[in-house]
């Protein structure tokens, strides 16, 4: 172990975060200059404060409910203007993209009468929502909140692992994470130049404002859905709905009558105009979707389909983020925009079609492979690091279901440097953007970076052992 | 006792803010400030070589000759404290004695980025546990009259003077894109506590004028100017009702136009009146009130002040606009 932060740090031939960057020589001295021992300190420090303040998710077992924080590493991701640059141009055009796609396939369908995406993959696809077919929504802004994961391979470019157009979710963290660095070293800031994420729940106002029912814009009602106490996101609802300044409901709090929307108060029922619901679509009504949904509003998409409420995100956006719907991303944002992709996808051979089948089942070994309707991790097979057993158990069910998945070459993610048991080693890092859209697109300045703590992992997920970076977006 | 921890509290809100929040473009935080806020430009240079964050810190937290500090003031609470030692619960005393043990073996090393924000939020947390004690234990007498009369009037004053600390920034752009003042603005509101509460009222406009008009007006914000008012009133009220004290009517009268004021004064009147002249105004009345107080209840010899005292009982009023007069003389 080093006397101070970063002396015994090395990143193992990885692309490091940190070092490969020329913007962050400043920052590099001043964790060159703290020691290892006061910079342990303040780290502890901030991690108690996080688990003081609450900001916890809650792991059941059995028998008790224990209260987890996402671990948080002090060492910051530090971004340089030019590097964001690209990315906020690459966010902002895919966001634009996917709504033209959303557009698109819930209106004239044109994209799948010129053949561009196979019309199975969208009408067979279990996040479609025929019921959209032909409902207006102001500004086409279907996906008001959209989260870009972001990786960078070895040569340090970025590319597009994923998108998260449902109720992506993780901005809490960013801003948080924050504060925290703010608390605990003040100094490391100081004139560093650093972009704000201060504005983020004012510009989601912004937005709910812009979607809200004509009659009803100026000042609209807004609200935020929840699932209810037991959601482990349920810490960033509450986060949200105070940054907002809006109410927080449970469906049990709302109420459809004569296709509007109340929501019950002290004094009566009041008129709901928006609903920025992190509850995903087939549980939001269980008349028009799952019945046995017991956390959403009967009659909630009557009064959808009346143009009395929004909804943010729309429904039927679980669509366009498929993991099978991605691999078609560089063409659709090509076929509306005329533009090739500002941030490219990571290459992906699509199981459905018999050539690309082929190839995966030839090279297990070296890939990883996918299922298309998971998320949070689940279910991915990493080829150089599976077992005998565990390439053969991925074979069976890829040949059962091949449509079910994709593959893509092993990246090796870039690192950053991260406090790991006393010492400062490389752990795998991605980034996660947040952007909002309403009469147009913001990117909140940087994004959640997740880091992959176990070592060697690739998987940053916080429900796989995953902790969170602030992010430093430099002027 | 009640001033002195609110004055505690109110500074650990400053200077925690400052510490985290209070950020220029470049992330700078400009120190000299708070020094500045508190009009301690003079004593300050006395002491000190330069405007360091080390140095403005350890004046204000930690140094003991430093009559405005936190140390100074939780020892003058502890000191009255004492005196007030048979009115008040144990309770209290024991909180005043351990908030107090535990400021003066403050070392410098807590003073150092990093362990500063734990600090002055522990000691933000002493304060208010004070006065949550104070709430639960004070046998409702005379005594815990006056002393919520003087809490509150520390707490309106102390908000006055945060609002005067940024209402150059405030009122000097109103560019409500620039982020670095809307940052300024955030921190005024977090260190007032007043944040959420701002932004369930007003979700999606965060201008200065409905900040100032937040913090000067608000009727439920525990820390709004009227607010406090309201409850300095309400003391004096039951002060004189229940325990028959015949002193104060002038104070009760002052209160009473001081309150209608604050009740009916729009924030655009003020503001073309100029906010910095009417905070002036309010800050010069509180203080005639807690004379006042001083005379009709303790026998405090009258304090010489300003001018207008000689002639008058109450400050001038500011006018509302420079044409506020006219309009008044045609209606």
């Amino acid at each position: 172990m080093g006397e101070f932060v970063l002396d015994s740090y090395d990143p193992n031939g990885f692309y490091c975060e940190m070092l490969r960057c020329p913007a962050t020589g400043e920052i590099r001295d001043r964790l060159g200059r703290m020691p290892m021992g006061e910079f342990k300190r303040r780290a502890a420090g901030a991690e108690e404060a996080l688990y003081r303040l609450g900001i916890t998710f809650t792991v059941y077992t059995d028998s008790q409910a224990i209260d987890r924080i996402l671990p948080f590493d002090a060492i910051p991701r530090i971004l340089p203007a030019t590097e964001w640059d690209q990315i906020e141009r690459g966010v902002k055009q895919r966001v634009t993209a996917i709504n033209l796609l959303l557009d698109d396939l819930y209106h004239d369908q044109k994209i799948l009468k010129d053949k561009l995406v196979p019309a199975e993959l969208i009408l067979g696809n279990a996040n479609w929502r025929p019921q959209m077919r032909g409902v207006k929504i102001p500004h086409k802004a279907y996906v008001n909140i959209c989260g870009t994961d972001i990786i960078r391979d070895e040569k340090g470019v970025f590319r597009v692992l994923e998108d998260n157009a449902r109720t992506p979710s993780g901005v809490s963290y960013v801003i948080e994470n924050r504060h925290m660095m703010l608390r605990s070293f003040p100094d490391l800031v100081d004139e560093i130049g650093l972009r704000s994420v201060e504005d983020y729940g004012m510009r989601l106002v912004g937005a709910m404002h812009d979607i809200a029912p004509p009659e009803r814009a100026g000042d609209p009602a807004i609200v935020l859905l929840s699932p209810g106490t037991y959601n482990s996101a349920y810490f960033e609802h509450v986060f949200l709905a105070r940054e907002m300044g809006v109410p927080l409901v449970e469906g049990r709090d709302l109420v459809v009558e004569d296709e509007r929307v109340w929501m019950r108060t002290t004094g009566g029922l009041a008129r709901v105009d928006v609903i920025y619901r992190r509850i995903n679509d087939d549980f939001l009504d269980p008349q028009a979707f799952r019945p046995d949904s017991m956390l959403g509003v009967p009659g909630l998409m009557r009064a959808y389909f009346a143009g009395n409420v929004a909804l943010a995100n729309a429904i039927g956006t679980g669509v366009a983020d498929d993991k099978a719907v991605y691999a078609y991303m560089p063409r659709i944002i090509r076929y509306y925009l005329d533009e090739d992709a500002i941030i490219d996808n990571v290459e992906t051979n699509i199981c459905r079609e018999p050539s690309a089948l082929r190839y995966t089942l030839d090279h297990l070994d070296e890939l990883v492979v996918k299922p298309v309707g998971e998320a949070g991790g689940y279910g991915i097979t990493i080829g150089p690091r599976a077992s005998r057993a565990e390439i053969e158990e991925c074979r069976t069910k890829l040949l059962a279901d091949p449509a079910n998945y994709i593959s893509q070459p092993c990246i090796s993610l870039s690192v950053s440097p991260t406090l790991i048991d006393g010492a400062v080693e490389p752990r795998h890092v991605d980034l996660r953007p947040f952007a909002i859209t309403g009469k147009d697109t913001w990117v909140l300045p940087g994004g959640l970076t997740r880091v992959a703590l176990r070592r060697g992992s690739l998987v940053v997920n916080s429900s796989q052992g995953g902790g969170s970076k602030d992010t430093w977006v430099l002027e | 006792m009640a001033r002195f921890v609110e004055r505690a509290e109110n500074l650990a809100r400053i200077l925690e803010v400052h510490e985290t929040y209070a950020r220029d473009k470049r992330g700078g935080r400009d120190w000299y400030t708070i020094v500045q806020l508190n009009a301690d430009e003079e004593i300050f240079a006395e002491k000190y070589q330069s405007v360091s964050a080390k140095n403005v810190l350890h004046f204000y937290l930690a140094d003991r000759e430093n009559p405005t500090s936190i140390f100074s003031a939780v020892k003058s609470a502890r000191e009255n404290g004492r005196a007030l030692r048979p009115l008040i619960s144990t309770e209290m005393w024991v909180q005043l004695n351990v908030f107090y043990n535990r400021l003066a073996e403050i070392g410098d090393r807590e003073l150092t980025p990093g362990a500063l924000s734990p600090l002055l939020n522990e000691i933000k947390q002493a304060c208010q546990t004070f006065t949550g004690i104070a709430e639960g234990t004070f046998y409702r007498d005379q005594a815990s009259y006056f002393y919520r009369l003087g809490r509150y009037l520390e707490r309106g004053d102390q908000t006055t003077r945060l609002l005067d600390s940024k209402y150059y920034v405030l009122m000097h752009d109103t560019d409500v894109t620039n982020m670095v003042n809307t940052g300024q603005w955030l921190a005024l509101l977090r260190a007032a506590s007043g944040y959420h509460a701002f932004r369930l009222l007003h979700q999606n406009d965060l201008t200065p004028w409905r900040i100032a008009s937040f913090l000067l007006f608000n009727p439920s914000f525990p820390r709004s100017v009227f607010l406090c008012v309201r409850e300095v009133d309400s003391a004096l009220t039951a002060l004189k009702s229940r325990y028959n004290l015949r002193g104060g009517n002038d104070v009760a009268e002052g209160l009473d136009q001081l309150r209608s004021i604050l009740g009916t004064r729009s924030i655009d009147e003020v503001l073309t009146g100029g906010l910095h002249e009417f905070i002036d105004f309010v800050q010069r009345y509180l203080m005639a009130i807690t004379d006042r107080l001083g005379a009709a209840f303790f026998g405090h010899p009258p304090v010489e002040r300003a001018a207008w005292q000689h002639e008058e009982l109450w400050p001038p009023l500011v006018p509302a606009s420079p044409g506020g007069l006219q309009i008044q003389s045609q209606a």
